[in-house]
């Protein structure tokens, strides 16, 4: 016999179950902490989505709890329930699912979350995984307990029967494994459904904690987020194969029918032109059309502009729900959120979503807190690996406020960022779902939103620059001038200096004094108008005297009133430029009250009453 | 050797003489801030920059002092409106209650006082200690004559000096041989109470560690070759600088400064030969330009073989600095300290100690100071 042939007798097929029983870190169980994150994370994504698609607000209860050398985790929830035919498929066959041929934003993708978990259980504990289910309020509870069986990768049930369940619906899973409990940090239970909290405030979650501890995550809106409908796939970027797929397996007689049905976004008129361009006739057997005719019509596909995809296949958390969960959760000084438009990638449509949190008790010196979710499933590991991490370390974030210690890189600041990516398929790097993979299309967009929130952050910050700047100021003239003064008279024992001139010349105001001097019966006055500002000021400047003044230089306008006489002069006084006013009265007749200001604000003037 | 009634009345005239100009001063700068209200300026003061890029070398006296570059402290910010307030506050403090009263006050209390000043008060010591020598620099005078003094008295004498000492309960004489137990003649806090009357010293020697210190006494080291011993306590008092400084100028006696081997002590030599950075306006009163450095030098680690640290991180980056430290700018200095450098090396004055407690004072010292010309 043939070496070949030898060998082709050890050749056979691998069933899934048995590679990811040998691969288990590609699914996200790769060490024991680990391991209890992504079983509850995956039992809990499986009943948000179940509670979405039935509409129900979600209510999830998780417990962890040791159980001699293992961890139990129990997830139950109060979602639409799964029919008993179904229960073992849906626990106990890896690739099996309802989201993964349709195009449609959903937590869930390929049908192996669950499931994994049933396997690493099995695998760590030998035990198997009770399931109890119940779809209708006046319908007995189904009970099952559940293995795989790796070589078939078919569900194996141990037992099955009707039980009473208190519930009036949902689903009740519980696993034993392998693992180990940590706290207090974002890499744990506690720290996923603080983040899952954050993305779904819709959704109640209660974590009983294995010592007996509870943490209630209470929901912050009553009304589910918006649904997201299922579409098909958008020509944008599809690729060749696909399209020969689409058009070797479509049902469809006519090629100008198919162009219309298959893909979202094209109509009668794009079909037309779609089928002009390929120069291929619109009434022709799709079937019937081989590679170079479709490479034709994907040049076609290339060359017209078609529509966005709508923007009801995603389902955004929105600007709103995105402050409500971060404020939440952090306290914050600012929040700046953004919503961009729905984009495509390889035919995907999907949209990005930022909220940029500033300030309160965030820690100063500390990088930037990158918060990543997709389809609301927070993303907890592998941040270096995202393309999300990517498109913040690419910002220049010293012109929007932030300091990048090394020039380029997370950035060091008292801030949040939270950044959610919404898609009918969210291009992972790994099963494990850790890291976005680098999209061009994607990481465009995330840095389109993450420069909007920036902008915002940089305008609010220079309004508090100013503010504070205009607050300093304000602490010298209140608190310190006035004690400055009062010491040095105290010491010298000398009257107390005006600080007006001073404080002036600090605020960048107007100043305004006047200098009496008595001269045999006459009062001889002087009024010195000093600008200490970066502007020309213009304004009307009033003395009332109770008699007409004398040697009034410049001439002022006299206006007669009941008590007395207005003078009045009209100036205009330059940046750092000064003008002297100065008349003459009898003794008995000199200025009652302070000059008054007219035309100017009152902050801007010192030693003049301002009208 | 009894002082005529003449003699103590000129020095009791000279003290008021002092405290009135020390009251003027300060009243001075007051009313320089107050005119600056009255014509509109916004009420600042200068200073020179207190730094080692605006340090200089004085040919006129052989030390270190400030240069020219000047900041501005002014009322434009808060921070410095704060200082100024601060300054107004302890300038009516010196005037009211120390110079009027004849009274005084140590650093730590000026810091204590200040808990009533409500937004004037300081914030640690530090922050008051650094406002007094800014005053000294302003006013040109010293914190003595604002009867300001520093928590502890200087450091220790012992050797063949005989002096008197001007105390708040008459005079002292005393010989620092024979008049004192075996720690010395205690360094009161103002040297200029303090008058040499006779000696018998053929040197100084000024030395870092108390362990050295006793080591040369209870070897008899000043007996032998007339050594006025001098305990420097680290990094040393202001009073202990200027008795070194006096003992060399007025006695005209040769002053050598012994150390460890490491960069930290290199400074302490500095502060008394050339001044120290943070009060070079004193350099002139406190400094000793004559003083030499015995050692340990780093050469010394090879020829006498000695045992030996390793330097740290931060003994290297100190090292670093001082080449750029303008002070140790000399062949001397830039020869041991690279070597010290390549050697990656330090030893303490205790290391002769592994070669016999008699080490020190019948070799190493004896060699040193003949190289050196004293003995």
């Amino acid at each position: 016999m043939e070496i070949a042939e030898e060998l082709a007798k050890q050749q056979k097929a691998i069933s899934v179950a048995e590679f990811f029983e040998k691969n288990r870190q590609i699914l996200g169980f790769d060490s024991a902490p680990r391991a209890l994150i992504t079983c509850v994370k995956e039992a809990v994504d499986n009943s948000l989505d179940a509670c979405e698609d039935a509409g129900i607000l979600p209510d999830i209860f998780v417990q962890i709890k040791k159980s001699g050398d293992y961890y139990r985790v129990i997830v139950e929830d109060n979602g639409p329930g799964i029919v008993p035919e179904e229960v073992p498929r849906v626990f106990a066959k890896l690739l099996y699912g309802s989201r993964f041929h349709t195009l449609r934003q959903s937590r869930g993708q390929q049908g192996i979350g669950i499931s994994a978990a049933v396997l690493y259980s099995q695998l760590t504990s030998g035990k198997p995984t009770k399931v109890i289910s119940k779809i209708a309020p006046d319908r007995p509870a189904y009970y099952c307990e559940l293995l795989i069986n790796t070589a078939k990768n078919e569900p194996e049930i141990l037992k099955s029967e009707e039980v009473d369940w208190e519930r009036p619906r949902g689903t009740r899973v519980e696993l034993e494994m392998e693992g180990s409990y940590v706290r207090s940090r974002r890499q744990s239970v506690l720290g996923s459904l603080k983040s899952t909290a954050i993305v779904n405030p819709h959704a109640r979650l209660t974590l009983v904690e294995p010592e007996g501890n509870v943490e209630v995550f209470e929901r912050v809106t009553e009304s589910l987020p918006k649904k997201a409908y299922a579409i098909q796939p958008h020509p944008d970027g599809i690729e060749l194969g696909e399209l020969i797929k689409l058009l070797r397996y479509t049902d469809k007689k006519k090629l100008r029918v198919f162009l219309k049905e298959t893909f979202s976004s094209i109509g009668t008129i794009s079909a037309q032109e779609l089928c002009n361009r390929a120069g291929l006739d619109p009434e022709e057997l799709p079937t019937g059309l081989g590679h170079a005719e479709a490479t034709r019509l994907l040049m076609a596909f290339k060359q017209i502009k078609v529509k966005s995809p709508p923007v009801d296949c995603l389902s955004p958390i929105g600007e709103d729900l995105i402050k409500a969960g971060l404020e939440k959760e952090f306290r914050l000084d600012f929040i700046a959120t953004t919503v961009r438009p729905v984009s495509v990638y390889s035919g995907n449509p999907f949209l990005v979503e930022v909220g940029l949190g500033y300030g309160g008790e965030l820690a100063k010196e500390s990088r930037l807190e990158i918060l990543r979710f997709a389809n609301r499933v927070p993303l907890v590991y592998q941040q270096g690996a995202c393309a999300i991490t990517h498109a913040v370390e690419s910002v220049a974030w010293k012109n929007y406020s932030l300091s990048q210690p090394t020039g380029s890189g997370v950035p060091v600041g008292p801030a949040v960022l939270l950044v959610h990516i919404a898609s009918t398929n969210i291009p992972f790097t790994s099963e494990s779902k850790d890291a976005l993979a680098d999209m061009p299309e994607i990481l465009t967009e995330i840095d389109l939103g993450l420069k909007e929130v920036s902008r915002k952050l940089r305008r609010y910050l220079s309004r508090q620059s100013v503010l504070s700047d205009r607050r300093e100021k304000e602490e010298i003239i209140r608190m310190i001038l006035p004690r400055i003064a009062k010491k040095l008279s105290d010491v010298l024992e000398k009257p107390e200096p005006d600080i007006g001139p001073v404080v002036a010349k600090i605020m960048g105001n107007l100043l305004v004094y006047r200098r009496l001097v008595q001269q045999d019966g006459h009062l001889a006055i002087r009024i010195m108008v000093e600008n200490h500002s970066d502007l020309v000021r213009s304004f009307q400047l009033h003395e009332v005297l109770g008699e007409e003044a004398v040697a009034v230089s410049p001439m002022a306008k006299v206006i007669p009133m009941g008590d007395g006489y207005d003078h009045h002069w009209k100036l205009s006084v330059g940046p750092g430029e000064s003008t002297i006013l100065s008349y003459t009265v009898h003794s008995d007749g000199g200025p009652r009250k302070e000059p008054v200001v007219e035309g100017l604000e009152a902050e801007i003037v010192t030693g003049a009453r301002v009208i | 050797m009894a002082k005529t009634e003449e003699e103590k009345a000129s020095k009791k005239l000279e003290k008021t003489a002092q405290s009135k100009k020390a009251q003027e001063n300060l009243t001075g700068l007051a009313e320089d801030l107050y005119n600056q209200f009255l014509q509109g300026i916004v009420p600042h003061i200068t200073l020179p920059s207190r730094t080692k890029g605006n340090i200089e070398f004085s040919t006129k006296e052989d030390v270190w002092v400030y240069g020219d570059q000047e900041t501005t402290r002014s009322v434009k910010t808060v921070r410095g409106a704060k200082t100024l307030l601060k300054t107004v506050h302890l300038i009516e403090l010196l005037i009211k209650e120390h110079l009027k009263n004849n009274r005084g006050s140590t650093l730590r209390e000026i810091y204590y006082i200040s808990e009533n000043w409500d937004i004037a008060k300081f914030h640690e010591q530090s922050e008051s200690d650094h406002l007094i020598e800014d005053l000294e620099i302003v006013t040109n005078l010293h914190r003595e004559d604002f009867h300001v003094r520093p928590e502890e008295d200087g450091a220790a004498v012992f050797g063949p000096l005989r002096l008197r000492e001007q105390t708040r309960r008459g005079e002292r004489e005393m010989h620092c041989q024979e008049d004192v137990g075996e720690a010395g003649y205690q360094i009161p806090f103002n040297v200029d109470n303090v008058e040499f009357l006779s000696h018998d010293a053929k040197m100084v020697i000024a030395i870092e560690t108390g362990g050295m210190y006793a080591r040369l006494i209870e070897n008899g080291f000043d007996e032998e070759y007339n050594a006025i011993l001098v305990h420097i306590k680290g990094q040393p008092a202001r009073s202990t600088r200027r008795i070194i400084k006096r003992l060399n100028t007025e006695l005209n006696i040769p002053v050598v400064v012994f150390t460890d081997g490491d960069p930290w002590s290199y400074r302490i030599f500095a502060s008394i030969a050339y001044g120290a950075i943070k009060s070079a306006h004193l350099s002139e009163h406190l400094v000793t330009p004559k003083a030499r450095f015995v050692g340990v030098q780093p050469s010394d680690i090879v020829d006498y073989n000695l045992s030996t640290d390793k330097l740290t991180d931060q003994d290297m980056q100190a090292l670093r600095s001082e080449l750029t430290d303008p002070r140790f700018n000399t062949p001397y200095w830039d020869k041991q300290i690279k070597l010290q450098i390549d050697l990656k090396k330090k030893a303490e004055q205790q290391a002769f100690a592994g070669k016999g407690l008699d080490y020190v004072t019948k070799t190493y010292l004896p060699e040193r100071l003949t190289e050196m010309g004293i003995i």
